[in-house]
């Protein structure tokens, strides 16, 4: 290992900060605890020094192109954190009066506001804590609006099988059964298998568009009138929404609800797993139903919406109003751009993917949907390597890691097999691009000259291939004082 | 143009390798009546300088009261380190660690996090976060009843002295699984012991124990565990991470213990900031840590056999399992966590306790100066962690608005969350309110209720 744990760096009664303490505690000895935990005992020197150094065994978008499709690694400006970090915004109590955040408050409402007319709709709420939750958030609005029709047979939620796993994973945890439906070959919805799928137990679709395959459902229209004409809601899932601000948007295309990951298209940090951000937005319809709080404005003042405003709400969903510090970034982030900005945002996302789809099919790489235009991201599948070589995508990601790029998303969507998902975003530049288009055909090459070589891959990070079985067999999850490491 | 590095010739040379003459046609899969003309509304782009200049005057007009509020968010003292190492760009802009080998970095800090936090709770695993504490709390109570197969019960008991927004936020999210929440009944700060008999041999999958209590006070956690556990109940045990530097960890409850301890993560280095991001941490048995939600990472070894670290467990998680998944949760907390992980790196235990002791004698001397004030007496015997619940001569709304003009934010009015407390009001010092900040308080509150009520 080439950084030992922080708890190695021991020495009794050692700490690397010294609060002011002069008291003793007034608690009666039966609440009291009795052992030590373990916590490091280190200097604050060594403390900085651990995770610096633990930092820099890390791939980053501040240190690699990282073009992993469906998560948007675009740059995300430093003036974005720097400005969410003053300290008058790091110190509001989150159940501070309206007078001591009226600053805070306008610029959640200017934010809200500013979403609504990306997405096309009527109101948004920001309380979603990640992207999960955004959709948790849609589909329990959905489930709520036919409860309240009394239309109680509305249990089924229809995802088509390209879909990320969250979205079955939250109609199951909303309470709502799944029905998948399948894609054609063209990477658009079967029509025909939806047209079967829908009637009186449909609660609604959750649908990305551009779809996870990387390309433009052209069928929205078709679908939003079928699932619609059977009585069912569509929910829009933004992970995708990079592709298209400013050029069209779910309001336009039908959709009744949304989730926006402001921690991609809004350039929020993804700090390694979170925090995100997933605002929802929903049309007249599902407005009574949002989740509480959200801003409203009174007269000149900014005030919060709660369940007392909103007796229909599906309530709460963090303790206060989910993460603000992410939302400032956002804000921070869609101000810079402003709608020309963010229009332009688009632009060059989807050029650059088409660009990049171009420039490997052109080194006789196989896109999987070649005839499609991609969107913000787009397929290719090496299953003819693996076939000829037994070079899998997941060398391919490993070996591209020893060429300084971070790896793809492999085998995801599930439809397409040995594929890379490959999403370069707008901040990259064709240098860049043309660097990875390299990297790709070098790795090929040795694939059919020494496939054995690129199955060692990576050979230059700070750990080979990790032993994964084991992990999950003789699972090691937290280190126990005296344990060899 | 911010953020976009291409140059015209860039772009031109581009579209002829697509083929395109220019941008628009790339969006030519849109149907025409699908599209739009711009984003109208959305005002002009603003310079970094700008937008500086906007954000600093919003900043100031909201200023930094001083404050003795509470009740789920604390304002400790964050060391400079802790923010200035979280948000160096490798940790700040890195994804979720699926590519273990370019991410051992995120996945080693996880992996202490997950110690500390099993260490503090007196548990056997951690997993790597979840967004906050109320969402925490709902994931336990799922997890409890997923996990609590030998009694099938789809209740859970629940203090009425655990936090009001959590059991909420509970409440909605096991609403669609058909989850429900009963509850206890408190009686002078602490759970009514003779109500629980009476719930004696009506089945529940879990019993939830707050400790420190929402209202502050300890509860009587051994009593009430052993009670849970001669039930066949598993106990869900909601906790302060600070606390627990001085306090028996849940793992040390009773006879045997809590089966899962989680809570609000933000007293670990976490600034308020109007309520996020924090992050929810969640820990349990080994015995349970299949129906965990959420990431987890674990050590092993890589092919010339040294140590190393990768997400492990992951047939539990939605990318794999999609509808069978455990949780909906993808993204956590990571960053938070990270921030969280240096802070106790910084502290230590001597630190952590050192923190705790001063909270709590901070908030004795802030009890003993209110309650000196005519009109002012504390309620609940029970003894308290850093936050208590004083009672006041005439409601408190009027007199904590009267405070805020003054710049001073006095605590959590509970007349709406707890009624048949009269006008309570629930007060909190930590170690960043010295002597000087009591005596301020407890001047205005003794103007103020100085005059006619």
């Amino acid at each position: 290992m080439k950084e030992p744990l922080i708890f190695e760096y021991e020495s009794a009664g050692r700490k690397g900060f010294t609060p002011p303490s002069e008291s003793a505690s007034r608690i009666p000895e039966e609440w009291l605890r009795k052992d030590e935990p373990v916590l490091p005992r280190a200097s604050e020197l060594e403390v900085v020094r651990h995770f610096t150094r633990l930092s820099q065994l890390n791939f980053s978008i501040d240190t690699h192109f990282y073009p992993l499709g469906s998560c948007t690694m675009k740059y995300n400006p430093r003036v974005c954190n720097r400005l969410a970090m003053l300290p008058q915004f790091l110190s509001r109590h989150p159940l501070g009066p309206v007078e001591h955040g009226q600053g805070f408050l306008q610029t959640m409402y200017e934010l809200q506001e500013m979403l609504q007319v990306v997405v096309g709709m009527h109101a948004v709420s920001l309380t979603p804590m990640a992207g999960a939750q955004g959709e948790y958030a849609g589909v329990a609005m959905i489930r709520a609006y036919h409860e309240a029709r009394g239309d109680h047979a509305r249990t089924e939620i229809i995802v088509p099988d390209a879909a990320h796993g969250t979205n079955p994973a939250t109609a199951v945890v909303c309470g709502c059964d799944v029905v998948e439906i399948p894609t054609r070959s063209d990477g658009d919805i079967d029509l025909d298998r939806l047209r079967a799928a829908v009637g009186p137990q449909t609660a609604g679709i959750m649908l990305t568009n551009p779809s996870t395959l990387g390309v433009f459902e052209r069928q929205i229209a078709e679908i939003a009138a079928i699932v619609h004409g059977a009585g069912g809601l569509l929910y829009y899932d933004g992970a995708n929404l990079n592709a298209i601000m400013g050029k069209t948007h779910p309001g336009a295309m039908g959709f009744d609800v949304v989730h926006m990951n402001l921690h991609k298209t809004f350039s929020t940090p993804h700090g390694g797993g979170g925090p995100g951000s997933g605002a929802v937005g929903v049309n007249q319809r599902l407005q009574p139903f949002l989740p509480v709080p959200y801003v409203q404005k009174q007269g000149d003042q900014y005030v919060w919406a709660t369940g007392k405003e909103c007796p229909q709400t599906i309530g709460r969903l963090s303790a206060f109003m989910g993460n603000a510090g992410v939302l400032l970034r956002a804000y921070i982030y869609m101000r810079m751009l402003g709608a020309r900005g963010m229009q332009r945002v688009s632009e060059f996302a989807v050029l650059n993917a088409n660009y990049l789809m171009a420039s490997l099919i052109d080194a006789g790489f196989d896109a999987a949907f070649p005839e499609r235009r991609a969107s913000h991201e787009f397929v290719i599948t090496l299953k003819q390597i693996e076939r000829d070589t037994g070079v899998t995508a997941m060398d391919f990601a490993k070996a591209l890691l020893d060429h300084g790029f971070h790896a793809p998303t492999t085998y995801f969507p599930l439809l397409v097999p040995e594929c890379l998902l490959i999403e370069p975003t707008e901040s990259e530049s064709r240098h860049t691009l043309d660097g990875f288009v390299a990297a790709m055909i070098s790795i090929r090459d040795m694939a059919y000259t020494d496939a054995a070589r690129v199955k060692e891959a990576p050979l230059t990070m700070p750990v080979r291939r990790l032993d994964d079985v084991r992990a999950a067999k003789q699972p090691d999850l937290v280190w126990l004082p005296g344990a060899a490491t | 143009m911010p953020f976009i590095p291409h140059t015209e010739k860039d772009v031109a040379d581009m579209l002829a390798r697509v083929g395109v003459d220019n941008i628009s046609q790339l969006f030519e899969e849109i149907p025409p009546a699908l599209r739009i003309a711009g984003l109208s509304g959305i005002a002009p782009a603003l310079s970094e300088a700008e937008i500086s200049r906007l954000m600093q005057t919003r900043a100031r007009a909201d200023g930094e009261p001083l404050c003795f509020l509470g009740a789920g968010a604390y304002d400790h003292y964050v060391p400079a380190a802790v923010w200035d190492i979280a948000t160096r760009g490798e940790f700040y802009s890195a994804y979720t660690p699926y590519q273990a080998e370019a991410s051992q970095g995120t996945l080693q800090v996880v992996y202490e996090f997950q110690t500390m936090l099993a260490s503090l709770t007196g548990l056997d695993v951690s997993n790597a976060s979840l967004y906050d504490g109320a969402t925490a709390f709902a994931e336990a109570c799922l997890m409890a009843v997923r996990a609590n197969r030998a009694n099938k019960s789809r209740r859970i008991l629940v203090p009425r002295l655990l936090s009001p927004v959590f059991r909420d936020v509970a409440r909605g999210i096991l609403s669609g699984q058909k989850v429900e929440l009963v509850e206890l009944p408190m009686l002078d700060g602490q759970t009514d012991m003779a109500a629980l008999a009476s719930m004696a041999g009506q089945p529940c999958a879990a019993v939830a124990i707050q400790n420190p209590t929402f209202l502050g006070s300890l509860d009587k956690v051994d009593e009430l565990t052993d009670w849970a556990h001669a039930q066949g109940a598993l106990v869900i045990a909601v906790t302060n991470p600070t606390s627990l530097a001085l306090l028996k960890a849940p793992g040390q409850w009773g006879q045997t213990g809590a089966d899962i301890a989680c809570g609000e993560g933000q007293p670990l280095g976490v600034p308020m900031s109007s309520g996020g991001p924090y992050f929810g941490f969640m820990v349990c048995r080994q015995a349970l840590v299949r129906q965990m939600p959420g990431r987890i990472v674990g050590r092993t070894v890589d092919r010339e056999d040294k140590p190393g670290f990768t997400l492990t467990l992951q047939a539990r998680e939605q990318h794999i399992r999609r509808s069978r998944a455990t949780s909906n949760i993808c993204t956590n907390q990571g960053l938070i966590a990270t921030a969280a992980t240096i802070y106790m790196s910084l502290l230590g235990s001597a630190g952590l306790r050192e923190v705790a002791v001063s909270c709590n004698a901070n908030t004795h001397a802030l009890v003993e100066a209110l309650t000196a004030i005519p009109g002012v007496t504390r309620l609940f015997a029970a003894p308290f962690f850093h936050e208590a619940v004083l009672q006041l001569d005439r409601p408190v709304a009027g007199v904590l608005a009267a405070l805020s003009a003054q710049g001073i934010l006095g605590g959590y009015d509970l007349s709406a969350d707890y009624p048949e407390l009269g006008d309570a009001v629930l007060v909190c010092a930590t170690e960043t309110r010295g002597a000087a900040d009591i005596a301020r308080y407890a001047a205005e509150l003794a103007k103020l209720l100085g005059a006619k009520a």
